[in-house]
């Protein structure tokens, strides 16, 4: 098992700096880093070249890399357009999003994995042909649609919400976002469950598990389900990274001052420190929810060993 | 990285390689090969039957505009502000005086191109990472892998945001058009496809006819694209299919946060961004366009469903 993680985690070093270099490139290559220093007008000349010596942007693309991450690794990820720090705006945001990620994978578990179960063992009936297009209907419902329209019911109509998350962003604000959030994996999940359950269903352990009389609510959840969670749980691994990635469009709806919210201002603002920090905590955040995907599989199926 | 993490795509279409046996069987042949066999099994599926018709009158709309509307998108009129569906105008107006049925029809073209060009691209992308590292292994499929790994572990839409923020019109706005639209979803989304196609081919190569082909004295190109490549292709046309709904729904997604497709350019993600400020004074230059976004995302996925269930032949 050690061994094992410790392997992993080397294998992870490779695509962590891959990943980072990437944006890296795209944010400094591709864009101009100090588009975004001067206020909405060109920087003259003589202030741009100022500029670039002062950041060390006239030093060749990977020797920059190289510096950035040498100070990230001292804990410096530079600073933001107003002269905040970003580790700042990291510590501002993270939390946010973190409680609004937390909501979101609540929402897969509890309701996906319900609804996965509840139409996989009844499978072909009425309900689960309902659940399926319905789920059907929410993967085609593009999110930011539905944030829209729920903000615009629940929050301005009939104001069972606050249409706004006020910036400390506690759970109970979030209910409502994290719910939109949810909405595309959560259909994803109670497919996944589903076709799981039912593949599952007819397996011999279930049949003998019944045969030696276990009571119904234990047979399902001791036996059908712990066999059936293991793709489930990979999908909800990998939505880890995904959800806090993708939260831009639910933060931006909610008005949420989280990840989203201050990369997409980054990117606006062309603001190279900003995106490039908060992108390379993402990319360790989804490699350490990888990580602990695989590890889970061991708990869920002591058949699976790592040496 | 770890290989057991996959996509809903990926799931979807997993455990599909070789399943389409190489058309050998000539007209006398009474046997049928399971491409047929799915054919048949798929025109008798309602799912399939509403799709295809939703998408083949979509695709009209996108091509002949004209024959739906006659009502120019971008004459507006400041006089019909905000005004609901009526017999003149069956969605409203939007808060330009813009006539949002003539904006739905003409704004289905761009979606459709970005949806169909973006998937080819990284059809042939993905395709090929996946065919050359399934194909060849060794260091070929390490390196391919790695790079596929890589791409992974960025988020697709923020991606996206950053190639799509550095375009620019004349005027020095945020504006990016069709295309860059199109090139950009194409880098950034290449990655499902490649791990199927991988994945499949793998599977492939080790079949008996592969092992003949190779015995016969076949070149290399020879057992990829006549032996390797027609047998484990199905998945990713699946995954293809289902991708088109969702690229459709990136470009509206990125519309929404006011990069990509610009007005005056018109597609379902500028009407709805444009909507989105004015939706406490009424809902229906949302609602219109979301629905056709909808109903098109809606009908991707379910042929790609229908598709995917006929080919499979466990299900049979």
């Amino acid at each position: 098992m050690g061994r094992y993680v410790i392997r992993r985690l080397l294998q992870m070093i490779p695509v962590f700096f891959g990943a980072t270099l990437l944006i890296f490139l795209m944010v400094n290559v591709m864009g101009d880093p100090i588009a975004g220093l001067c206020g909405d007008r060109q920087c003259d000349p003589a202030t741009a070249a100022q500029l670039e010596k002062e950041f060390g942007l006239d030093k060749p693309v990977w020797q920059q890399y190289l510096t950035y991450m040498g100070n990230v690794f001292t804990g410096d990820f530079g600073t933001a357009f107003n002269g905040q720090e970003v580790t700042e705006l990291m510590a501002s945001a993270f939390p946010v999003t973190i409680r609004l990620t937390i909501v979101a994978i609540f929402f897969e578990i509890v309701i996906g994995i319900s609804l996965g179960v509840l139409t996989g063992l009844k499978r072909g009936h009425p309900v689960d042909t309902s659940v399926l297009l319905l789920t059907l209907v929410v993967i085609s419902i593009p999110t930011f649609v539905t944030g829209l329209i729920l903000q615009l019911l629940l929050g301005v109509e009939w104001g069972w919400i606050k249409p706004a998350v006020s910036s400390d962003a506690p759970f109970n604000e979030l209910i409502v976002p994290g719910l939109v959030l949810a909405s595309v994996s959560l259909a994803y999940v109670t497919r996944l469950t589903r076709t799981s359950i039912a593949e599952n269903k007819r397996a011999d352990y279930v049949r003998t598990a019944v045969a030696k009389g276990l009571p119904r609510h234990r047979v399902i959840t001791r036996h059908l389900l712990r066999n059936s969670l293991i793709p489930v749980v990979t999908f909800i691994g990998t939505d880890i990274g995904a959800l806090m990635g993708g939260a831009i469009v639910t933060e931006r709806i909610f008005n949420i001052h989280g990840v989203g919210y201050q990369l997409y201002q980054g990117i606006l603002r062309q603001n190279t420190q900003t995106v490039v920090g908060f992108v390379t905590v993402l990319v360790i955040v989804f490699l350490v929810a990888n990580l602990l995907v695989d590890l889970l599989y061991a708990v869920l199926d002591p058949r699976i060993r790592y040496a | 990285m770890s290989n057991t993490t996959k996509s809903p795509e990926e799931a979807f279409a997993e455990g599909m390689a070789g399943t389409v046996v190489p058309d050998v069987s000539s007209k006398q042949d009474k046997t049928r090969s399971l491409a047929q066999d799915a054919l048949r099994d798929l025109i008798r599926r309602p799912m399939f039957i509403v799709s295809g018709i939703l998408i083949v009158a979509i695709l009209i709309i996108a091509s002949f505009p004209t024959l739906f509307t006659s009502v120019d998108p971008l004459a507006c009129d400041l006089k019909h502000s905000m005004e609901g569906p009526s017999g003149s105008a069956w969605f409203g107006y939007n808060f330009q005086g813009c006539d949002v049925y003539s904006q739905t029809i003409y704004g289905t073209r761009n979606s459709i191109i970005v949806g169909v060009l973006t998937t080819i691209f990284s059809l042939i992308i993905g395709g090929l990472v996946g065919v050359l590292g399934g194909f060849f292994g060794k260091w070929t499929d390490a390196l391919l892998s790695f790079v596929t790994n890589v791409f992974f572990g960025l988020p697709l839409l923020l991606a996206a945001i950053v190639i799509l923020n550095n375009f620019r019109d004349e005027k020095g706005m945020r504006n990016a058009g069709v295309m860059a639209v199109v090139l950009t979803l194409s880098v950034v989304g290449w990655m499902s496809m490649a791990r199927v196609m991988r994945g499949a081919v793998m599977q492939v190569k080790q079949a008996d006819y592969v092992a003949a082909a190779r015995s016969l004295g076949a070149s290399t190109s020879r057992m990829m694209f006549r032996h390797v490549l027609p047998n484990s292709i199905t998945p990713l046309i699946v995954v293809a299919t289902i991708s088109l709904g969702a690229v459709i729904g990136a470009e509206a997604t990125l519309s929404f946060l006011g990069i990509g497709i610009r007005p005056p350019a018109i597609s379902w993600g500028v009407m709805i961004s444009e909507a989105q400020g004015r939706i406490s004074q009424g809902l229906h230059p949302l609602l219109f366009p979301s629905g056709m976004l909808t109903i098109t995302v809606l009908a991707f996925i379910m042929l790609g469903d229908a598709v995917r269930d006929a080919f499979d032949p466990k299900l049979r």
